[in-house]
C-alpha cells in the first residue's frame, strides 16, 4: 500500500488540530471582524468624545499683565482652595490682555494694578471664578491691611492656609471621578458582550457539528473531550483576541489623550484584569453551553435549554451594571462578585471602580478556578453522552447517567 | 493477511434487539457487500465498528487486535448520515480530516489533491460544500473517507444519491482500493451493483446475518431450480414421484421450471444431482428435450427469498 506510516498522535495535537480549525474559521467570519471593529471604533471614538467634553470644561486660562504678575502665586492657591482648575499665563500689557479675552485665547485677564486689579471678562465671570477672584481680592486687601499694622502679611497667610477644616463623616463615601466610572462600565459592557458571543459561538459550533453530522465522521478519529477542548480553546482565543484588541484601543486612547490620571485609576492592571476574567468567564460560561448546547440537534433550540446559564449572566450583569458604579460597596455587588459564574462580570467593573484590593481580585478568580476541574469534568460527561444522539433533545439526567 | 473481524456483536436499543449475534470476516483485499432491509442492522453494525457505539457484547477486530482509536484513524469511513461542514472549503476540510487521522499537512495536501481529482471535483475545491450539489457532495464525503489512505473502508450506503457515472467511478475505486490490500466493507440497496462489485455479501435480517458468502455459494444455498425445454409439462411432470420433493413451479409451452423443495443444506449437492437426473429422465420419456439448465438465481431473487422468509423467534 502506498499509504505511509500514520504516527500515532498525542490527545493534545488533536486539540490543537481542532483549535486551530476553530481559530482560522472563525477569524476569517466576517461577522467577527466587523463586531470587533464596531467595538474597537466605539472605545477610541468615545475616548475622543470624552476628552472633548472634559477639554471644554479644563482649565481657565487667566492672562497676568506685568503690574499684576505678582498675584500669580496667591491666585493659584486661591484657586486650588476653591477646586478650580486655573492656567497662568503672562501677557505684556492691558491692551494684549483684552485682545487675549476677546479672541478667547484667554478666559480671563487681571489689568490694572495688584491692589485694585479690573477682571476683564467676554460677557460674564462664571461663580467659582468669581469666588476665587473675590476671595484673591480679600486677601490682597488684607495683606494690606496687615502690612500697614506692621504685621507679616506671609505669615498671616501661611497660618491662614494651615487651617483645616477636620470632618467626621459617619459614612464615609469614597470619591470617585468620571473616568472611574466609565472605566467601570466599559469593563462590563465589553466582558459582557464578548462572553455573551463567544460562549454563544461554542454553543452553536457544537451544534452545527451535531447538526450536519459531520461528528460521526469527526469521533470515529477523535475522542469526545478533544473535540469539547479544541473548540472552547480555539474559541476562546478568538475571543481573547477580540477582547484584547478592544481593551488595548480603549487603554490607549485613555493614555493617549489623558482622559485619566494616573493616580485616580491604574489602567494597565484594569486591562490586564479585564483579560484576565474574560479567560476565567469564558472557561465556565463556554464549557456549561457545550455541555448544553450537546443536548439538542437543531440551531432553534440552542436559545430553549441554554437559557439557565444565560440567564446567569445577564443577572449578574445588569446588577453590576446599575448598581456597582455609584455603589460598588453595596452588599450584593460584593457578595456577587466573588460568586463563580458571577464574578467574571461584575468583579471587573469594582476593579476599574479602584474598589478592590489586589487580594480580594485574586482570591475572586482562585474560588472561580477552584471550581473548574468539577465544571470540566461534568461538562465533558454531558457532551460526550449526549453529543451522538441526534434526534429529540437529550433529557439532561439522562446525559449524565448514561455510560 | 489481516482481517477485518466481526465477531458475535449485539445490541439493544430498549426493547428492540438491533444486532443479534452478528459475525462476519472481511479479509484484506476483498469487498463485503452488505445487504438488508432498512433498519435490519447494517448502520449499526457500521458504527459500532467504527466505535461511535458501543456493543452491548460482542468485539470488532482488525488483524486480531480489538479495534481502538488507533486502527480506527485508520479507517476511512463513510456515515449513513452525510456529514461535512456545509460552511467549510472542500479542499480545507479534507485537509484537516486528513490531519485529524494523522497526515501531516504536506500528505494531506497532496492527498485532497488526488482524490479530489480522481472523483471528479478538483474544480470546485475552494467552495463551500454547501454549495455543492448533492452528488458533488456525496463525492467529496467519499474522498472524506479517502483522504487518508485508510487501510480499511467502512462505508453505509456510498452509492445513494449517486449518477451513473459516479456509480462508476466509485465502483472503480472500491476496486482499486481492494486490489492495494484494502478490506472494503459496504451496504447498499442497488443489489445488481452489489452483485457485479463485491466478492462477498451478507444478507441481514431484523439485526441478524441469514445468509453470506460468494455469490455463486448463495446462488447454490438457494432454491433449486431446472429449466426444461422439451415436452409440456402435462406430458411428463405427473410422473415425478411425488416423494421426491420436485414439484413445477412454472410451465409455458415447452418451457417448464422445476423446484426441489426441502433439502436441507447438508444433503443438498448429492440430492440435487440425483433430483436433476430424475428430472431430466422424466423429461425425455416423453420426448426430446432442447435444453435442460439449472436456473441461476440473480442476487435480487435470493435476496427476497431470504428477507420474506420468516425469521426463526429465538428463544429470548
Amino acid at each position: 500500500m502506498s499509504a505511509s506510516p500514520i504516527v500515532p498522535s498525542s490527545g493534545w495535537s488533536t486539540v490543537r488540530l481542532v483549535a486551530g480549525r476553530e481559530l482560522t474559521t472563525r477569524m476569517r467570519s466576517r461577522a467577527y471582524v466587523v463586531t470587533t471593529l464596531v467595538m474597537l471604533v466605539a472605545v477610541v471614538v468615545g475616548g475622543v468624545v470624552l476628552h472633548l467634553a472634559q477639554g471644554s470644561s479644563s482649565a481657565k486660562v487667566v492672562g497676568l499683565t506685568p503690574q499684576t504678575a505678582s498675584l500669580t502665586q496667591p491666585l493659584e492657591a486661591a484657586a486650588k482652595a476653591a477646586d478650580d482648575d486655573v492656567e497662568v499665563k503672562q501677557v505684556p500689557d492691558d491692551a494684549a490682555a483684552k485682545a487675549g479675552v476677546e479672541d478667547g485665547s484667554l478666559d480671563a485677564a487681571l489689568t490694572g494694578d495688584t491692589t485694585s486689579f479690573t477682571v476683564v471678562v467676554k460677557k460674564d465671570l462664571d461663580s467659582t471664578s468669581a469666588a476665587v477672584l473675590t476671595s484673591l481680592r480679600q486677601q490682597t486687601a488684607l495683606a494690606n491691611a496687615i502690612q500697614k499694622l506692621g504685621g507679616d502679611p506671609s505669615a498671616v497667610s501661611q497660618q491662614l492656609s494651615d487651617v483645616q477644616l477636620d470632618v467626621a463623616p459617619l459614612q464615609p463615601q469614597a470619591q470617585r471621578d468620571g473616568a472611574q466610572i466609565v472605566a467601570g462600565y466599559v469593563a462590563g459592557i465589553l466582558l459582557f458582550i464578548t462572553l455573551q458571543t463567544c460562549a454563544q459561538l461554542v454553543a452553536q459550533g457544537v451544534v452545527e457539528e451535531k447538526s450536519s453530522r459531520v461528528v460521526e465522521l469527526l469521533l470515529a478519529t477523535v475522542r469526545p473531550w478533544q473535540l469539547m477542548a479544541g473548540k472552547v480553546l480555539g474559541i476562546g482565543v478568538v475571543g481573547l483576541v477580540q477582547v484584547g484588541v478592544v481593551v488595548l484601543g480603549g487603554a490607549g486612547t485613555a493614555a493617549a489623550l489623558g482622559l485619566v490620571k494616573a493616580s485616580d485609576i491604574d489602567l494597565g492592571a484594569t486591562a490586564l484584569w479585564a483579560l484576565v476574567w474574560f479567560v476565567v468567564g469564558f472557561l465556565m460560561y463556554s464549557l456549561a453551553l457545550a455541555a448544553l448546547a450537546a443536548l439538542v440537534s437543531r440551531q432553534e433550540d440552542i436559545g430553549s435549554v441554554t437559557a439557565p446559564v444565560v440567564m446567569l449572566m445577564i443577572v449578574p450583569y445588569v446588577i453590576g451594571i446599575s448598581i456597582a458604579p455609584w455603589n460598588p460597596d453595596s452588599p450584593i455587588v460584593v457578595w456577587l462578585s466573588y460568586l463563580p459564574f458571577c464574578a467574571p462580570l461584575v468583579m471587573p467593573i469594582r476593579i476599574a471602580l479602584g474598589t478592590v484590593e489586589t487580594w480580594q481580585a485574586i482570591v475572586s478568580v482562585l474560588i472561580s478556578l477552584a471550581l473548574l476541574p468539577a465544571l470540566v469534568w461534568l461538562a465533558g460527561r454531558i457532551y460526550s453522552n449526549a453529543v451522538l444522539r441526534t434526534g429529540a433533545r437529550v433529557k439532561l439526567k439522562d446525559a449524565l447517567r448514561a455510560a | 493477511m489481516p482481517t477485518l473481524e466481526i465477531d458475535h456483536l449485539d445490541k439493544a436499543y430498549g426493547p428492540v434487539r438491533a444486532l443479534r449475534d452478528m459475525t462476519f470476516d472481511v479479509p484484506s483485499g476483498e469487498i463485503f457487500g452488505f445487504v438488508g432491509s432498512n433498519g435490519g442492522g447494517k448502520t449499526t453494525t457500521m458504527r459500532i465498528a467504527l466505535g461511535v457505539l458501543a456493543p452491548d457484547s460482542g468485539q470488532v477486530r482488525w488483524d486480531g487486535r480489538p479495534v481502538d482509536l488507533e486502527v480506527r484513524r485508520r479507517i476511512g469511513y463513510m456515515p449513513e448520515e452525510r456529514g461535512l461542514y456545509p460552511r467549510m472549503r472542500v479542499d480545507e476540510q479534507l485537509v484537516y480530516l486528513a490531519r485529524l487521522h494523522g497526515k501531516t499537512p504536506a500528505e494531506a495536501k497532496d492527498a485532497m489533491e488526488r482524490w479530489t481529482e480522481i472523483l471528479g471535483v478538483a474544480h470546485r475545491r475552494t467552495d463551500e460544500v454547501q454549495k455543492l450539489s448533492l452528488g458533488n457532495q456525496q463525492r467529496v464525503q467519499l474522498a472524506a473517507a479517502l483522504v487518508h489512505d485508510p487501510e480499511i473502508l467502512v462505508l453505509d450506503e456510498p452509492f445513494s444519491g449517486l449518477d451513473p457515472v459516479a456509480v462508476d467511478v466509485m465502483s472503480g475505486v472500491l476496486r482499486e482500493r481492494a486490489e492495494a490490500g484494502v478490506p472494503v466493507l459496504f451496504s447498499s440497496h442497488q443489489l445488481d451493483l452489489v452483485e457485479r462489485l463485491c466478492d462477498r455479501v451478507g444478507i441481514i435480517k431484523d439485526g441478524q446475518m441469514v445468509a453470506q458468502g460468494a455469490i455463486d455459494e448463495l446462488r447454490s444455498e438457494g432454491r433449486l431450480q431446472w429449466s426444461v425445454d422439451g415436452a409440456p409439462a402435462s406430458a411428463w411432470a405427473p410422473s415425478l414421484s411425488a416423494g421426491s420433493g420436485l414439484r413445477v413451479v412454472s410451465s409455458e409451452g415447452p418451457r417448464t421450471v422445476v423446484e426441489l423443495d426441502g433439502v436441507s443444506a447438508a444433503a443438498r449437492t448429492s440430492t440435487a444431482d440425483d433430483a436433476a437426473q430424475a428430472v431430466l429422465r422424466a423429461a425425455l420419456a416423453a420426448g426430446p428435450v432442447r435444453s435442460f439448465t439449472p436456473v441461476r438465481h440473480s442476487l435480487v431473487e435470493l435476496y427476497r427469498d431470504v428477507v420474506s422468509a420468516p425469521t426463526e423467534e429465538p428463544a429470548a
